[in-house]
């Protein structure tokens, strides 16, 4: 099995599907706290790009970002941990679900600042390859980001050094309650095309689509291509963040929430498999967040005298008391 | 022996460290040409690909340096103007200063900013003429503001070599210091070490950057009054609490001349912290920027707000009246 076959596909959109609605239920329950910015709906779009990435590539992710960084290869029960805030989190218990981050598989975090990954993930390709690597990059954003300067700065530094970073828009319609239409003036292309890089817009909702625009982006870039921008049009299918659970927001018809709901990348991505198929990822994903969750529980919460350990890699320790 | 000038100091310090490391490389505007003259020859020794000039775009190369350090390069960035940290605050404290803790300790991020010619430069005005070391000492950044060659030597060297974000505050009001300077002996200076430049027995003055030699003046005038330690903190975070204790604990009285807006300046922290530790024998006294001061143009203006000597002395002979 390639790490691009549709089976695999399959299953990464359906975990991240899984992990997502396993996880509302926990804020639900009261055990995540702080809330989520669910992903749900979206999951072709980090399932795609990372199917056409290697393992050594490096990926940004945003505020809306357990998919991203399942789809990059962490462990799901770290990852489940992290949300619940335990020692055995992917950042033990020091970032949460909107600053996830698991370097040995490549992903340099989440990050809830909108428009800021770009720049640092830019950044970081660019030194990799200075020292001899081959790698490229890939950094999601929504878009709402295409609204922020600092991002736009990245496009043209990305462009102007030709450092092969895969800018990936996700663009679900809405910066948390603003239309795209009510924020962005001109295109989410034109912006990279200003750039001199070129730009597709991909479905989405189909995650083979999203795989194969990111795989000939990726084929030019390792070629020696610089940047590349794609717009994926997709819908999110849930809340904003999960606290419109709670507080009902009037901003999306639900006819618009229906159709946009009717495309699900899960139900397309799972129709080109066999039945028999399609239940064997599925059994063996609940099994998996079976597992995760056990594992997540049962790790312990962290000692609240190391609040601040990390804060300096150089092990500096913050003065907490006075004097 | 040799003089050597605080800008040249800067220099050697880049050199060396760029001829020791081959990691270390250089981010900014204008510094193939060293438009700020310290970056004076190192293009033509280390060619284009180490001495890296970049667009105006502060917050993309800022944070495009946050990439590279987590890539393990170690970046210094250049600032050509003080108040251009305003425009990064987001960069080096949203993300280079809070990756370590939010990823558990999975990241460093060991990049350097170097800005020469901080605090006021004389008919620089409003925009051009800020100081603001005391923010980055309140979020926690590493902060170093040398007085002198050697240190600026020596502190710049460190904070390339430390694993975590420096901020190298180099006053327009020191850079044109020179001093007779033992090559030979240029070391690194140990960030959070504070120095005595002149010791005494009746009051402690804390002066922070170029102030340093502004008290170096007025204790030599008022040396037939009053016995006077100028104590040199060298770097504001972390700050040398032990050193500077011992010193107030032997002369019981502290006045504080720090370049910073009165609210909320370091000048208020280091108070604050040594009543915390030492009784002391009258109220201490801090000489600072006037609360919310923005530097006005007109030279006699823009003096009129900095601490001077003037009220360095006062500050002095009120403390020793007081009992
Ligand atoms: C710079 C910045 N501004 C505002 C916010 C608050 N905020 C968080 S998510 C969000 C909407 C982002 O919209 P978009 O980029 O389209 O991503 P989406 O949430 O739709 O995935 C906003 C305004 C933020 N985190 N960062
Ligand atoms: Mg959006």
């Amino acid at each position: 099995m390639t790490r691009d076959d549709p089976v695999r596909l399959y299953r990464t959109v359906r975990l991240i599907r899984r992990f997502e609605e396993r996880a509302v239920d926990l804020v639900r329950a009261g055990a995540i706290v702080g809330g989520i910015h669910p992903y749900l709906g979206q999951e072709g779009i980090a399932a795609g790009v990372c199917a056409a990435l290697r393992d050594d590539d490096l990926v940004t992710g945003t505020h809306r970002g357990h998919g991203h960084v399942l789809a990059k290869g962490a462990d799901p029960a770290r990852m489940l941990a992290e949300l619940l805030g335990r020692e055995t989190g992917l950042n033990r218990g020091r970032g949460g679900s909107m600053h996830a981050a698991d370097l040995a598989v490549g992903v340099l975090g989440a990050n809830a600042i909108v428009g800021a990954a770009g720049a640092i993930l830019t950044g970081a390709v660019w030194a990799r390859r200075r020292r001899g690597d081959d790698l490229v990059g890939a950094t999601f954003f929504g878009d709402g980001a295409v609204n922020e300067g600092m991002l736009l700065e990245a496009f043209n530094l990305a462009a102007l050094w030709r450092v092969p970073v895969l800018f990936v828009c996700e663009n679900n319609g809405y910066a948390t309650t603003m239309p795209v239409e009510g924020a962005v003036a001109g295109t989410i292309p034109g912006r990279a095309e200003a750039f001199g890089m070129p730009a597709a817009v991909v479905d989405g909702q189909d995650p083979e689509a999203v795989r194969d625009a990111t795989a000939a982006a990726v084929a030019r870039m390792r070629a020696g291509g610089g940047p590349e921008l794609i717009e994926a049009r997709t819908y999110r299918f849930d809340a904003h963040h999960t606290f419109e659970h709670a507080v009902r927001l009037d901003y999306r018809a639900p006819q618009e929430v229906a159709a946009g709901r009717s495309r699900d990348p899960v139900e397309i991505q799972g129709a080109r498999l066999s039945g028999v198929d399609r239940a064997a990822v599925d059994a063996d994903v609940e099994a998996t967040l079976d597992a995760a969750l056990e594992f997540a529980l049962a790790s312990p919460e962290p000692d609240p005298a190391g609040a601040l350990a990390h804060l300096y890699a150089s092990g500096l320790v913050a003065r907490t008391g006075g004097g | 022996m040799p003089r050597l000038s605080y800008r040249k100091a800067l220099t050697r310090a880049l050199a060396d460290e760029m001829a020791r490391d081959e990691s270390v490389f250089l981010l900014g505007e204008d510094i193939r040409v060293a438009a700020s003259n310290v970056t004076a020859g190192l293009l033509k020794r280390f060619g284009p690909d180490r001495v890296v000039d970049t667009p105006l775009s502060e917050q993309a190369f800022t944070s495009f340096a946050t990439g590279a350090a987590l890539a393990g390069l170690r970046p210094v960035v250049e600032f050509q103007i003080p108040s251009l940290l305003f425009l990064v605050f987001e960069q080096i404290v949203n993300h280079a200063h809070k990756f370590p803790l939010m990823t558990g300790g999975q990241a460093e991020v060991p990049v350097t900013y170097l800005v020469p010619g901080s605090g006021s430069r004389t008919g620089w005005a409003g925009q051009h003429s800020d100081h603001p070391y005391s923010l980055f000492a309140h979020v926690g950044v590493t902060t170093v503001v040398p007085a002198t060659p050697a240190d600026a030597y020596g502190l710049l060297v460190s904070a390339i070599r430390h694993v975590d974000p420096v901020v190298v505050f180099a006053p327009a009001g020191a850079m044109d210091v020179r001093a007779d300077v033992d090559f030979a002996a240029l070391a690194p200076v140990p960030i959070g070490r504070g120095r005595v430049h002149r010791a005494g027995d009746d009051v402690t003055v804390v002066a922070v950057g170029h102030l340093v030699h502004d008290a170096l003046a007025v204790a030599e005038e008022l040396a037939d009054q009053v016995s006077v330690e100028v104590f040199d903190p060298r770097t504001l975070y972390p700050f040398d609490w032990d050193g500077l204790t011992a010193s107030v604990a032997r002369t019981g009285r502290l006045v504080v001349v720090d370049d910073s807006n009165r609210s909320c300046g370091i000048a208020g922290e280091i108070i604050a912290t040594v009543v915390e530790r030492v009784r002391l024998l009258a109220p201490p006294r801090r000489v600072t920027r006037p609360d919310g001061a923005v530097l006005p143009f007109a030279p006699a203006l823009d003096r009129a707000v900095q601490p001077g000597r003037e009220q360095l002395t006062a500050a002095i002979q009120l403390t020793m009246k007081d009992e």
